[in-house]
């Protein structure tokens, strides 16, 4: 069974048509990465995952049932999967080990001097050890991700998610966060990766999906996509990107 | 938000000459000084001539600018002052949380909450809408008019209630502002975490957003400290009334004008200090 399914999910907003139909395996400890056009429906998808947006149609199942149920509370199955956003995603008034500490210690209640070793050797782990104290505002871009990326793993999701977490960044802080992607693969960690970086979606992923106007176009490991796409509007985007 | 590295406790900066540039603003700068100094000099002089040579100046000096009674009344009026300060001093704290209330009140999301949302909208709409001296009128007499026993007919509560009321409408709106300043990414990020909608409201956006309103809500306070002055209209004997009172007994208008000096005494100088807290936030921001 696969870890997350999901199952011919439609999406608008208004009259506009998001998602139409996405469909979409992704097996435990996988690194499954969307690419796409802007404005393609990458962020609708993610948003939908998290339940941060309710779909209009379709399931999604996480370890097989379905967390788009509205009876369903969505805040426990939001803190088994976790996101990361491109910006704007630290609280700006409270300390990288603040911010990393808030949800545990308001979900789980659990106190700061219970969650301080774990959470301090996620900030060692991430090299990032000397700067719990700093606010984001004295944190470089790339830090500030790898921050947010903390605070995710915090609440030990079973599920990742990262929406273009590079693209606001300096191209030289790029590197330092898709190294922490790798970490996190290379730990089993099941994850889903909308993205423009091509390089690493080829060497990377498991399985990489191309959408278009809300639908998956095609689907296979980057080697096949990369080199032998086969739907013509995968190729025309390939050669503009690659 | 910067993107800049930064040492915690400020950027140590070294200390260089002034430049050329720094130098030719600083000589403009003086410059602009002294024509500002002059020219006011010309209209104060104008004035301290002119005003004199009109016909009725003996009369109005002699009601309004008269020594001997300012002399003679301005202390009782300060200890008037006294009063207004504590209806004030017990007014801002409630005006804070009651319009915080309202706020959330507004911005609560769930259709099951829409009632409360809907007072909220009216509530702001109504007080908004209606000058504060009708609401002191209607409040402040009416509900005593009602025959309430003794201590629940005093006009400093039901004064203290209708500019409570009135003031947290418009704090509410000023924290609506804020609350709604917050960056969309911010509630989903805070959202994704699993935290609780209230959660988000109370450690991801009103921290920002109280920050962000303060100089606001600042200028309300303000305002809110010449109201209080209204109150005189049912009853306590504040500064304004304390003038009145001393108008009559001395057929003199220059309490008006020390009352007037003490107003300007307070508000001057926190109105010049909410400026810069302003030009301070526009700095850090940008
Ligand atoms: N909250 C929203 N309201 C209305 N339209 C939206 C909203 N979010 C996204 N869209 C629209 O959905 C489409 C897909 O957007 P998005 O999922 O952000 O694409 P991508 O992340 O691939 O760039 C875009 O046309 C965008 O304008
Ligand atoms: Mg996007």
């Amino acid at each position: 069974m696969a870890k997350l399914s999901i199952q011919e999910v439609w999406k608008s907003f208004g009259t506009h048509d998001v998602l139409k139909g996405i469909s979409l395996d992704i097996e435990a400890g996988q690194m499954v990465c969307l690419i796409g056009a802007s404005g393609s429906g990458k962020s609708t998808l993610l948003r939908c995952l998290n339940l941060l947006e309710p779909v209009d149609d379709g399931a999604i199942l996480l370890d097989g049932a379905d967390i788009t149920d509205p009876e369903l509370d969505p805040q426990p199955i939001r803190q088994r999967i976790g996101m990361v956003f491109q910006s704007f995603n630290l609280f700006p008034h409270m300390t990288a080990l603040e911010n990393v500490l808030l949800a545990p210690r308001r979900i789980h209640r659990k106190s700061r001097e219970a969650l301080l070793p774990g959470v301090k050797a996620l900030f060692t782990r991430f090299g990032l050890a000397d700067r719990m104290g700093h606010y984001p505002d004295q944190l470089s871009g790339g830090q500030q991700q790898r921050v947010a990326i903390i605070r995710a793993l915090a609440m030990q999701p079973e599920v990742m998610l990262f929406d273009e977490v590079t693209s606001a960044l300096d191209p030289a802080l790029v590197g330092e966060v898709l190294d922490v992607l790798r970490a996190l693969k290379a730990e089993g960690m099941t994850m889903v990766i909308a993205t423009h970086e091509m390089a690493f979606a080829r060497d990377a992923a498991d399985k990489v999906c191309f959408l278009y106007e809300g639908r998956i176009l095609e689907e296979g490991p980057p080697a096949e996509i990369f080199s032998a796409p086969r739907d013509e509007r995968t190729r025309a985007f390939l050669a503009r990107v690659l | 938000m910067t993107g800049e590295m930064t040492e915690p406790g400020g950027p140590e900066r070294a200390a260089r000459p002034p430049s050329r540039r720094a130098l030719r603003e600083a000589r403009m700068r003086r410059r602009a000084m002294a024509i500002a100094t002059l020219s006011t000099a010309v209209v104060v002089a104008l004035i301290v001539i002119l005003v004199p040579m009109a016909p009725g100046w003996e009369r109005v000096q002699r009601s309004f600018f008269n020594g001997e009674v300012f002399a003679k009344t301005f202390p009782g009026l300060l200890q008037a002052f006294l009063t207004d300060i504590m209806i004030f001093a017990w007014c801002a704290p409630m005006i804070a949380v009651l319009g915080l209330l309202i706020a959330l009140a507004r911005d609560a999301r769930s259709p099951a909450l829409f009632p409360l949302r809907l007072f909220g909208t009216i509530y702001n709409d109504a007080f908004r809408g209606v000058p504060v001296i009708l609401v002191i009128y209607l409040v402040g007499f009416g509900i005593p008019g009602l025959g309430l026993p003794r201590p629940w007919n005093s006009p400093y509560i039901w004064g203290t209630v209708a500019v409570v009321l009135t003031y947290s409408a418009y704090v509410a709106e000023v924290y609506r502002t804020g609350i709604e300043s917050i960056h969309e990414s911010q509630r989903a990020a805070a959202t994704s975490l699993g935290l609780s909608h209230w959660d988000v409201m109370r450690y991801v956006v009103l921290p920002q957003a109280i920050r962000r309103v303060i100089p606001a809500n600042m200028n309300l306070l303000i305002a809110l400290q010449k109201d209080v002055a209204l109150l005189s209209f049912i009853g306590p004997v504040e500064v304004l009334r304390q003038a009145g009172v001393y108008k009559s007994l001395l057929a003199n208008f220059t309490p008006y004008l020390g009352a007037a000096l003490i107003f300007l005494a307070v508000t001057v100088p926190a109105t010049r200090w909410v400026d810069r807290l302003i030009a301070r936030q526009n700095a850090a921001r940008s």
